[in-house]
């Protein structure tokens, strides 16, 4: 038996982005006692990332929004392979979600009359982001921060104990769900089993090396998103996946996986910020790109659909900016996806910069008075973190991983994870709320709704349990600890000789720089089959490669074993990414096809699904199997009547086939 | 252009440790968290370090950088001469949990005994109105990362383990300041004058407006300025008001 820690809640919520606190703050004042799993810090997660703001329908700037038009401008972004009642809830339940962090002691800019004041952004109909300069996300998670302190202080003002109902586990990592055994519903009759429902998590505490086990009925997964698997992101270290991989290996299908939004101007170089955004309005403003040969070659990618809308030459584009009415756009200005792909092609065709970029320079193309002005944050940004001075050179920028659209697989009311009771998750590790595209601004909002949800149906699914709870076994617990510390070679199962045999000990950092470069070159942005078949068989021998990570050192804050920890989640889910990416023979969204370009009716409606494969299954945690994805199609939900009414059938057209609109 | 570089990283834990010399390669435009990152990489696997966004934006990744308090994302190697040692070392003022990454609960600690945001009776979520001149004194303070670079750097506390128990430190008295210019916040009607908690429970009449937190501070938020100095002048105001002294007094007994 294993030694470990051992605690009990009624929910855990695994993550403590903008998400899990809001799940938190809803369990515990639903009366469950709640612990909060941090990966870093409490306080630090990504979400204070998010400049643009909180999308909701308040109509405070324009009154003629509501949650209609938000549900429509969401489904559009989407290419309406939403689940459309996510989308319905979270138009409707956003204005809400957001008044309520005023109570909290949110402090948003304001209107003249006192209100939150809304702005623009891409694809809202109506100025709709509610925001705190461009620091949004920092006020967001900074007032949940504060609330859950708040609670604690009622907690200690009644038992004594700031610690009594809401505890926050930080720096620590969850590498297990766990479950009853399916032994343990052998009187159930069959309809009633479900193959175990989650008894709790497995972890380990960065800061000791401690391993702990909390018993719990109902665990919520909001652990964001997988951008480091790709070497080029705008994610931070903790976004590996955790979630996707937890809830796959608990049994719950992912759904979406081949969704991912690349922006196309990140920064390459300077390294040390390497795929943090430029901002769009960059190119808004004036800004043009060009290659090493100093073409301004998007003049040579607009494609024929859009060559009545963008200009020819560059005396046309650049009489744009003062004249729009006579002049087309410029082309820099086409679709993300359009200009990801421009850049793309430069590079693949030699003509990059020597840090695989393109080059997008205002320097030459407005005074270095007006750029310090227009683009007062990027001018700050690239002088503080890269000694770039963009109003006398230009800048480097590619396509960066920016946002993961596929995730767990949920009843779109309650959060839950279909297949595995107990089981919740929101925010970016929930798949289907955004279909194939995500619109600014509706991701904040999202894990304000969603993480209301989860946290809400988490408490009711553990208080109707009563007593009755069910119990992880020894024996997996075992495993899981066996599977954890693998990298130190302490526990190593009989298979020494084997791995002798195999090949030398791996380094984790290696192994991540090399699955890092398979993502970004073979599954990246603009996807070709036989590059993705590649990517497959690739991914294979890092897989085999990964059982023999190992790691120098002791257990008490290693970052090389917690590294090698996190590879496990990002092997399975690029593996998903891929294996989805290859099945759909479309282009939609966040995923684009050079050998399927067009978008096709008939792929709208089929969600693909990843699931563990049943030899995956039975390895489970002994770790001597390596997971293998399966996937499925299956068909999605039919849109319900009165939210198709709110479009016109003409551009229904577009997107939903000729029978389903005739239905 | 690529140099390699004179490192001293203080390794070590609980139990003690020492500066450790590295030669490590640095190349255009790195900061040092990205050396941090190579060693590493490639020679200390095991190397403790706290970081998260890379952009200056979470504030997890601060140490000593040749003994001045920093972020190590925004330090850039370019500020040193190629030759120059560059010496990294864990936050002073808290204990250290392993080489870079210490124990700073103590932030933790204090964050909680700040009575939180009041909301005022009687108005309902949706509407609240605050005028943008009104929001922006506080705003100011919101913008805190908590790096906790001047809980580090205040001399208060960063050799004075004595001062912990009873004095907040920068960080946390300028949270209390946010509540108090809060146009919204109800806790005078609990009872509760902020300012005047800040001198008798949060350790204000500690600070005697060095600056040195608002020197260091990598948002650049005039803590004593705007904080820290109009804090105390409430409080007097406060002391020498018979009303609200003999109320406050009166309260205390209470409870
Ligand atoms: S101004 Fe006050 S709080 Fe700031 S460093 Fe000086 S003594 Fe400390
Ligand atoms: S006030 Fe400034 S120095 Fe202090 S914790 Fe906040 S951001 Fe850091
Ligand atoms: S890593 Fe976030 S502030 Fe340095």
């Amino acid at each position: 038996m294993t030694q470990v820690e051992r605690h009990a809640y009624d929910v855990v919520v695994v993550g403590a982005g903008g998400a899990g606190l809001r799940a938190a703050i809803e369990a515990r004042e639903r009366g469950m006692r709640t612990a909060v799993i941090c990966k870093s810090l409490f306080g630090k997660a990504h979400t204070v990332m998010a400049e643009g703001g909180i999308a909701a329908s308040m109509g405070n700037v324009n009154s003629h929004d509501n949650w209609q038009v938000h549900f429509r401008d969401t489904m559009r972004g989407g290419k309406f392979l939403n689940q459309w009642r996510m989308a319905e809830l979270h138009a409707k339940e956003a204005p809400d979600r957001v008044w309520e962090l005023e109570t909290w002691g949110a402090l948003f800019d304001r209107t003249a009359d006192g209100r939150i004041s809304q702005r623009n952004f891409g694809g809202h109909e109506y100025p709709r982001l509610a925001h705190v300069g461009d620091r949004t996300g920092l006020e967001l998670i900074r007032t949940l921060q504060q609330k859950i302190v708040s609670l604690q202080q009622e907690d200690h003002a009644e038992t004594g104990d700031y610690e009594a109902r809401l505890k926050v586990f930080q720096e620590c990592t969850v590498t297990r769900v766990l479950k009853d055994d399916e032994r343990s519903e052998m009187g159930a009759p069959p309809d009633r089993r479900s193959g175990g429902k989650v008894a709790g998590v497995f972890g380990y505490v960065r800061e000791s090396g401690r391993l702990f086990v909390i018993d719990a009925p109902a665990v919520v997964l909001a652990t964001g998103g997988i951008g480091k698997s790709f070497k080029v992101t705008s994610n931070s270290w903790e976004y590996t996946g955790d979630g996707h991989a937890l809830a796959l290996l608990a049994g719950a299908p992912l759904i979406n996986m081949e969704f991912i939004q690349f922006h196309p101007t990140g920064m390459v170089w300077p390294p040390s910020v390497k795929g943090i955004l430029v901002t769009e309005s960059v190119r808004g403003d004036g800004g043009v790109l060009r290659n090493s040969d100093g073409e301004r070659f998007m003049f040579g990618y607009v494609p024929d659909v859009f060559k009545e809308k963008y200009a020819q030459s560059e005396e046309e584009a650049d009489g744009w900016y003062t004249d729009p009415d006579n002049h087309r756009r410029p082309p820099e200005l086409l679709p993300r996806d359009e200009v990801a792909r421009a850049i793309n092609s430069e590079v693949k065709a030699g003509r990059g910069t020597p840090h695989g970029g393109v080059y997008l320079d205002v320097s030459t193309r407005l005074p270095a008075e007006e750029i310090r002005r227009r683009l007062p944050s990027m001018h700050h940004q690239f002088k503080e973190l890269a000694d770039v001075d963009i109003t006398a050179e230009a800048m480097e920028v590619g396509p960066t991983c920016h946002y993961m659209m596929g995730g767990v697989d949920v009843e779109p009311d309650t959060a839950a994870a279909r297949g595995v009771p107990g089981l919740f998750a929101a925010g970016e590790v929930a798949g289907g709320m955004h279909g194939s595209n995500r619109l600014g601004g509706n991701s904040l909002s999202d894990l304000l709704v969603f993480g209301r949800r989860a946290g809400l149906f988490a408490a009711e699914y553990a208080a109707g349990l009563g007593e009755q709870r069910p119990a992880a076994s020894e024996e997996q617990i075992d495993a899981a600890a066996a599977e954890a510390l693998r990298p130190f070679g302490a526990e190593e199962p009989a298979e020494s000789a084997e791995s002798a045999q195999e090949g030398a000990a791996e380094n984790p950092y290696t192994l991540h720089q090399e699955l890092q470069q398979v993502m970004n070159d073979l599954v990246g942005i603009i996807r070709r089959g036989p590059e993705m078949e590649q990517a497959l068989e690739r991914l294979g021998v890092l897989r085999e490669r990964s059982r023999r990570v190992a790691v120098e050192g002791h257990r008490q804050f290693n970052p090389g074993w917690h590294l090698a920890v996190d590879l496990r989640n990002m092997l399975l889910v690029s593996e998903c990414v891929a294996r989805a990416a290859l099945e759909r023979t479309e282009s939609r969204g966040g995923h684009t096809r050079d050998d399927h370009p067009g978008m096709d009716r008939d792929w709208r409606k089929v969600n693909l699904v990843c699931e563990l494969t049943d030899e995956a299954q039975g390895g489970g945690a002994d770790g001597g199997k390596q997971a293998l994805i399966g996937l499925r199609q299956r068909p999605m939900d039919p849109i319900r009547a009165d939210l198709l009414a709110l479009f016109e059938r003409e551009e229904l057209l577009k997107y939903l086939t000729d029978e389903e609109l005739d239905r | 252009m690529t140099h390699t570089a004179h490192f001293k990283v203080w390794r070590g834990d609980t139990d003690g440790g020492d500066l450790q010399d590295y030669e490590v390669e640095v190349n255009d435009g790195e900061v040092v968290l990205d050396i941090i990152h190579r060693l590493q990489a490639t020679q200390v696997a095991d190397l403790a370090v706290r970081w998260n966004c890379k952009a200056g934006k979470c504030g997890s990744c601060s140490a000593e950088v040749n003994g001045r308090p920093r972020l190590m994302c925004m330090t850039r190697m370019s500020v040193f001469e190629p030759d120059e040692t560059v010496t990294v070392t864990p936050l002073r003022t808290f204990p250290v949990i392993r080489d870079l990454v210490t124990d700073v609960s103590f932030n933790y600690d204090k964050a909680r005994q700040v009575p939180a945001f009041v909301p005022p009776k009687g108005v309902p979520a949706g509407e609240y109105r605050m005028q943008q001149v009104d929001v922006e004194r506080s705003q100011e303070f919101r913008k805190c990362i908590e790096c906790f670079l001047c809980q580090d750097t205040c001399h208060v506390v960063r050799d004075h383990e004595e001062n912990k128990t009873s004095f907040a430190g920068p960080r946390f008295l300028m949270r209390i300041a946010e509540l108090d210019m809060h146009p919204l916040d109800a806790a005078a009607d609990q009872g509760l004058v902020r300012s005047a908690s800040a001198q008798e429970d949060h350790g204000l009449g500690y600070c005697n407006i060095t600056k040195c937190c608002t020197e260091i501070c990598p948002e650049h938020i005039q803590i004593t300025d705007n904080a820290l100095i109009p804090l105390k002048e409430r409080a007097i105001d406060r002391k020498y008001d018979p009303l609200v002294w003999l109320g406050s007094k009166i309260r205390r007994r209470q409870d």
